[in-house]
């Protein structure tokens, strides 16, 4: 299956995965009456001003309250219609994840929840805004599906496939624009991780944006004579432990890449799996303990250490611990 | 429009000062929260030069009264004052959101001199100022808690499980006010998710409710005097505002609660603020 646009290191397109999610609800929009859209008064910034234009009966500005949001979300999944709740990433975990804990993750409530700012690349709004803990609220609750689409293309079917999906989900979306690089029409399927590259000395196992760093690094490594598979993880949760456990059997060396903490995060969560099934060495790219700060998005994928170059890094390590 | 006071002159002359830097800085940074900012000037010159009982060499002064932005996104004016009130240097101001700058995006305690808590997630410090006000009232402390939240964010569940606690505590020594200029990201407050009848909510939480036009000195001094007088009830003082005051383009657009001025925007917004400081009296 080929996933990857061509000549994604040629400027690429660069879109924001929001973006892609304000598409995909027009057009869900038209083709299912029952998707309603919440928000907690971030109509633009989550990008719901075109589905709040075309369906204003349908699309419901709660205001800065987003603790009854979620309730009222809830509500409307006991009646039959699939709620898209968005708001900044903070608040829509953190701020409320009691709510989610009771109301949708134990409920089995088919509400989609869905993140818009996520990450150190929120940028200059700094620490309070730049959530790098959500995937780890989402991931421990029971019943909870979490999806981190690696940019515009996969976000709207991230989207599209929320739909049809029964039950809770989180879509972890950016603000910021990033380079455009799944083809339009190739496979997406939640718990499937797909693999974008073989390699045979080593596994990046990245999400989000940092899926095009681990090409740019499997690109560098190839240069100096080490051959990286690369698996675009997109779902978190259910984790596809199959492509894992085969990967790892493959290549024998894991490094993981996600703008989020280390701790709890993606390179948690294959380490879970590693440890149990079967145990290689591992270095995990991502924040490191350590809170956000304001800086534009760009400096900040640099400040924190989530870049190409990183990645190189921790692939020579990992390469090295290799028995 | 009535023209200035001799008396108060030198807390006009600031609030002018603060405003040129809040337009110039966010500029500067190319995003930051400029409707707010600009609309709470005049009330925050107010606390940092007449108000509060602080002494910005000693920041941590055990009977310094306290000050909480509830409403962290308008830090600039926050920073503004602090600057010009010599909690740290003017030249400073400028490295608003820049990379390893004091002066993040929404402010940061562990950062910056004279900031008591983080806040940007609204919703949060007033009942953070609540636990400074009950911790002065049992140990019989003489000093006021002060603190600012939006009309906007008054629509947090949180602000009314603190008003209810306020109340029923009896937090006399807690001045608590609103930025009531009707502007909220999306619109207008009544369109989004109505806050009206404010007072009468604030009354009904057992708040001294004052109101007064936060956009003139002189008011905005009497009405935290009066407010200091209240004996057995927390004070929510309503300040009436304008979005961007006193920049026309802005008032009442939404648009400007979170858009930085380009350069156009930007020499628009500094002669309307000349203008209307050389209209009430000052050169
Ligand atoms: C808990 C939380 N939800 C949402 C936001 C995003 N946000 C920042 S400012 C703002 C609007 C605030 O409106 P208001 O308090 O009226 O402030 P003003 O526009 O007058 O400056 C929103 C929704 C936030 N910072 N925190």
């Amino acid at each position: 299956m080929k996933y990857l646009k061509d000549n994604i290191f040629n400027n690429p397109t660069e879109l924001a995965t929001r973006s892609g999610f304000g598409e995909a609800l027009v057009e869900l929009g038209k083709i299912n009456d029952k998707v309603v859209v919440l928000t907690a008064d971030v109509t633009g910034s989550v990008k719901a001003n075109m589905f709040a234009e075309k369906y204003p009966n349908r699309f419901f500005n709660v205001g800065i309250a987003e603790q009854n949001m979620i309730a009222v979300a809830t509500g409307f999944s006991l009646e039959d219609k699939i709620p898209f709740v968005s708001t900044f990433g903070a608040f829509i975990t953190g701020r409320v994840w009691d709510q989610i804990r009771v109301l949708i993750a134990y409920s089995q409530s088919n509400v989609k929840l869905v993140a818009t700012h996520t990450g150190v690349t929120v940028g200059e709004d700094g620490a309070t805004h730049q959530i790098l803990e959500d995937i780890a609220l989402m991931r421990v609750l029971p019943n909870m599906t979490v999806v981190v689409p690696a940019d515009f293309n996969e976000t709207k079917k991230a989207i599209f496939e929320a739909v049809n999906f029964d039950g809770p989900i989180y879509i972890r979306l950016g603000r910021q624009k990033s380079p455009v690089i799944i083809s339009e029409d190739s496979l997406f399927e939640i718990g499937k991780a797909q693999k974008l590259k073989d390699g045979n000395d080593v596994t990046i196992i990245a999400c989000g944006v940092l899926v095009y760093e681990a090409l740019k690094a499997s690109k560098e490594l190839k240069e100096m004579g080490i051959s990286a598979s690369v698996l675009n993880m997109h779902t978190i949760k259910p984790l596809d432990i199959e492509a894992i456990l085969k990967s790892a059997k493959s290549t024998g060396a894991i490094v993981t890449a996600e703008e989020h903490q280390i701790a709890g995060g993606l390179g948690s969560a294959v380490s879970e799996v590693l440890s149990q099934q079967f145990p290689v060495p591992i270095e995990m790219v991502g924040i490191k303990d350590e809170f956000g700060i304001s800086g534009t998005s760009e400096q900040l994928l640099t400040y924190y250490g989530l870049r190409s170059k990183n990645i190189v890094e921790s692939v020579k390590k990992v390469v090295k611990r290799k028995r | 429009m009535h023209k200035i006071e001799n008396k108060i002159k030198n807390i006009v002359e600031i609030s002018k000062k603060i405003r040129i830097d809040v337009v110039k800085i966010i500029h500067n940074a190319k995003s930051g929260h400029i409707g707010g900012s600009l609309g709470l000037a005049d009330i925050f010159t107010v606390l940092y030069f007449h108000t509060l009982n602080h002494d910005p060499n000693n920041p941590n002064w055990e009977k310094r009264d306290r000050f909480i932005l509830s409403n962290g996104h308008v830090a600039p004016v926050y920073y503004s004052a602090l600057a010009h009130a010599k909690y740290f240097p003017v030249s400073e101001l400028l490295s608003l959101r820049k990379l390893n700058s004091r002066l993040q995006g929404h402010p940061n305690a562990l950062d910056l001199p004279g900031v008591e808590i983080s806040t940007g997630s609204l919703g949060q410090g007033l009942g953070v100022a609540c636990g400074m006000a009950l911790s002065a009232q049992k140990d019989r402390k003489t000093h006021r808690i002060y603190c600012s939240i939006g009309d906007g964010e008054s629509q947090e569940g949180s602000i009314w499980e603190s008003a209810m606690f306020a109340g029923h505590r009896e937090l006399s020594n807690l001045i608590a006010f609103t930025d009531r200029n009707f502007i909220q990201i999306d619109g207008n407050t009544e369109d989004i998710n109505k806050l009206e009848p404010l007072a009468d909510k604030w009354r009904a939480f057992n708040w001294n409710v004052l109101s007064a036009n936060g956009n003139d000195i002189q008011e905005i001094i009497n009405t935290f005097e009066q407010a200091k007088l209240e004996k057995t009830k927390p004070t929510m003082i309503l300040f009436y505002t304008k979005l961007g005051f006193p920049v026309s383009y802005m008032d009442g657009v939404s648009k400007w609660h979170g858009t930085a001025p380009n350069d156009e925007d930007v020499k628009i917004a500094i002669k309307e603020i000349e203008e209307y400081y050389s209209k009430i009296g000052l050169s």
